[in-house]
């Protein structure tokens, strides 16, 4: 990704310092940190996590040996984006565990990339992924997690998140299929005001597996939570999209809601999606909702009639069902990356995209 | 050019049209007027091969060739072209991807090689142009928040770029203001030629101040029962249709 960025790369789990950027002091591995640091890691890591709601994260306690903590103080402001990358290389199947955890204090702001990559389809390591992330109140992250892995991989990623009062999380998650292909989002409003953003593409082929969990916590009045995942299953793959708002009794005056749109173009495609709301306040503003569906054959027929045959204008529309959440990405940068790579997985021009920007 | 012998056709097992025929030479434009439900946004869809109109008899043969035995992007090919009354709004396909696919489609039929990006974007640009709209619309979503009158100029700036030896416009006027219809007439007034031909379906006389047509037909229960010149339209607009189905 070409990005004006902090960068810090991790191949096989290691720390490549040669490919990574010189890091500001906001931001540190485990293994280098202060003892300020380490007070802050202490204090943090593992904090959000409810442990018994997710499993993989006990094990990846036990390897932790490795980490990165952002912090960033009260008022802090990183100029430019973190953008963390992990490779998976080589034919040789590793176990690789990625720790990261972000505490932004009050009034903080930060924007965090985090990309999971193969360098080739072949590859079957085991990647098991925990980011936790801290937002005092009215801190403000924009993040980005990405897995565009090789069709082999077994990927077990988890993002856990406190929302303190008016801080704001703007997330934004996109994954392949892959053998085994799981995403957790485990989001907790803890403080009044706190507002939530999150959209997810998925986008599973040929026999692999996609499986996204979320799961929205209310625990306070006053807050907001927006949540749109779509995916596009083809071949024989599967995908699984479980998302789920809970707002406990006392957070009245919450508005939250959730879609998930589905579109399936093989039938033997599989999606098995379940939103849910638990609702124990009496008031609040609440919607969700799940379709699937094949494409719209009215709009089918109108680019057949203009010459386009039947088969360009299914990719066509199967790339502008997603293209409308990934026009909203805010990062140029990403957008300027996934764009013409999931262009071409629906088999379309990318020059054209270029030309046109 | 169009020849339309006896043709019947049917929409979910009820029969819309009943004997119609219909001869459209090169360069003539023929304006079909007609009450509700008689037919007249069928006959479009039936020669535009769109599913679940299904003919049950008669022939069309269109420059040569059999139509209802091509499919719908092969009509295209051939040169034929329908404005919807209601464009169809498809988010995420940018206006720009859908008019070179179309338009490339188009080349490939004719064994001419792709446009690059750059010669299409030119040409989009002009194109839009012509029709007062402004160049940004290219970018968006295929008719995606376009008010009715940026539809239906859309629809006029595709016909240029495919440059079709038959229109039909379908009700292109319903719901057009006077500066947007006029818009559309001279689109379509710069498009006339010896060899293209328009068949022009409206409601109301006002389109045929800006469109002259060479005649003018009124299909009423699924067939053309009166055709006369531009003369018969202004007359349909003092007395309705209500004499001419009597008389039949």
């Amino acid at each position: 990704m070409l990005i004006d960025a902090i960068r810090l790369v991790f191949v096989n789990g290691i720390f490549d310092a040669s490919a990574s950027s010189e890091l500001p002091a906001e931001i540190v591995r485990f293994s280098q940190a202060s003892a300020d640091q380490q007070k802050i890691i202490k204090q943090h890591l593992g904090s959000v996590i409810e442990g018994d709601k997710h499993l993989f994260s006990g094990l990846n306690n036990a390897w932790v040996d490795e980490g990165v903590l952002i912090h960033l103080k009260a008022g802090q402001e990183l100029t430019k984006p973190v953008y963390l990358v992990q490779v998976s290389q080589g034919a040789v199947a590793h176990a690789i565990n990625h720790r990261l955890l972000v505490v932004l204090e009050k009034n903080s702001r930060a924007e965090i990339i985090e990309h999971f990559m193969s360098t080739e389809e072949k590859q079957s390591h085991f990647v098991n992924a925990v980011t936790e992330m801290v937002l005092q109140d009215n801190a403000c992250l924009q993040h980005y997690n990405l897995h565009l892995e090789g069709e082999q991989q077994q990927h077990i990623g988890a993002v856990h998140v406190n929302l303190g009062r008016g801080s704001q999380f703007r997330a934004f998650t996109l994954a392949l299929g892959s053998q085994l292909m799981r995403v957790d989002y485990q989001c907790h409003h803890r403080g009044e005001g706190a507002e939530l953003n999150l959209q997810g593409i998925y986008l599973p082929r040929n026999q692999q597996l996609v499986d996204y969990h979320t799961n929205i916590q209310h625990w306070v009045p006053h807050c907001t939570s927006n949540e749109i995942f779509r995916g596009i299953i083809s071949d024989q793959a599967k995908a699984v999209f479980n998302g789920r708002i809970h707002i406990h009794p006392q957070a009245q005056k919450t508005l939250a809601e959730l879609s998930n749109k589905n579109l399936l173009t093989s039938n033997k495609a599989e999606i098995n999606t379940k939103p849910e709301l638990e609702i124990y306040a009496d008031d609040v503003k609440c919607a969700h909702g799940a379709t699937v569906s094949q494409l719209n054959a009215n709009a089918l027929y109108y680019l057949q009639s203009r010459g386009v045959l039947r088969a360009d204008a299914q990719v066509m529309m199967s790339f502008g069902f997603i293209n409308e959440l990934l026009q909203a990405v805010e990062q140029e940068a990403v957008r300027q990356y996934l764009s013409p790579k999931l262009a071409k997985l629906f088999g379309r021009d990318p020059v054209l995209d270029e030309v046109e920007s | 050019m169009l020849s339309i012998t006896n043709l019947h056709a049917k929409v979910e097992d009820k029969d819309i049209l009943k004997g119609l025929n219909l001869k459209v030479n090169p360069g003539e434009i023929h304006a079909i007027m007609g009450p509700n439900g008689s037919g007249k946004s069928t006959l479009g869809y039936v020669l535009s091969g769109r599913d679940g109109y299904e003919v049950t008899q008669g022939s069309v043969e269109f420059a040569g060739k059999n139509l209802l035995d091509l499919e719908i992007e092969e009509r295209a090919h051939e040169g034929l072209f329908l404005a919807f009354q209601y464009p169809v709004e498809i988010p995420g396909v940018s206006n720009m991807e859908f008019l070179k696919a179309s338009v490339d489609a188009k080349r490939k039929h004719l064994g001419l090689p792709e446009l690059s990006a750059i010669e299409f974007m030119k040409l989009a640009r002009e194109s839009s142009k012509r029709v007062n709209l402004d160049a940004a619309f290219l970018k968006r979503g295929v008719n995606e928040g376009f008010s009715g009158g940026e539809k239906k100029r859309n629809e006029i700036m595709q016909m240029m770029l495919l440059e079709p030896k038959l229109c039909i416009l379908d009700e292109t006027d319903s719901g057009l203001d006077i500066d947007a219809l006029q818009v559309v007439a001279k689109g379509v007034n710069e498009m006339r030629s010896p060899d293209r031909s328009f068949i022009v379906v409206t409601h109301y006389q006002r389109l045929l101040d800006f469109i002259v047509p060479d005649f003018v037909h009124v299909l009423s229960g699924g067939r053309i029962i009166k055709t006369g010149g531009k003369e018969l339209a202004l007359e349909l607009e003092q007395k309705g249709y209500g004499w001419l189905e009597e008389a039949v």
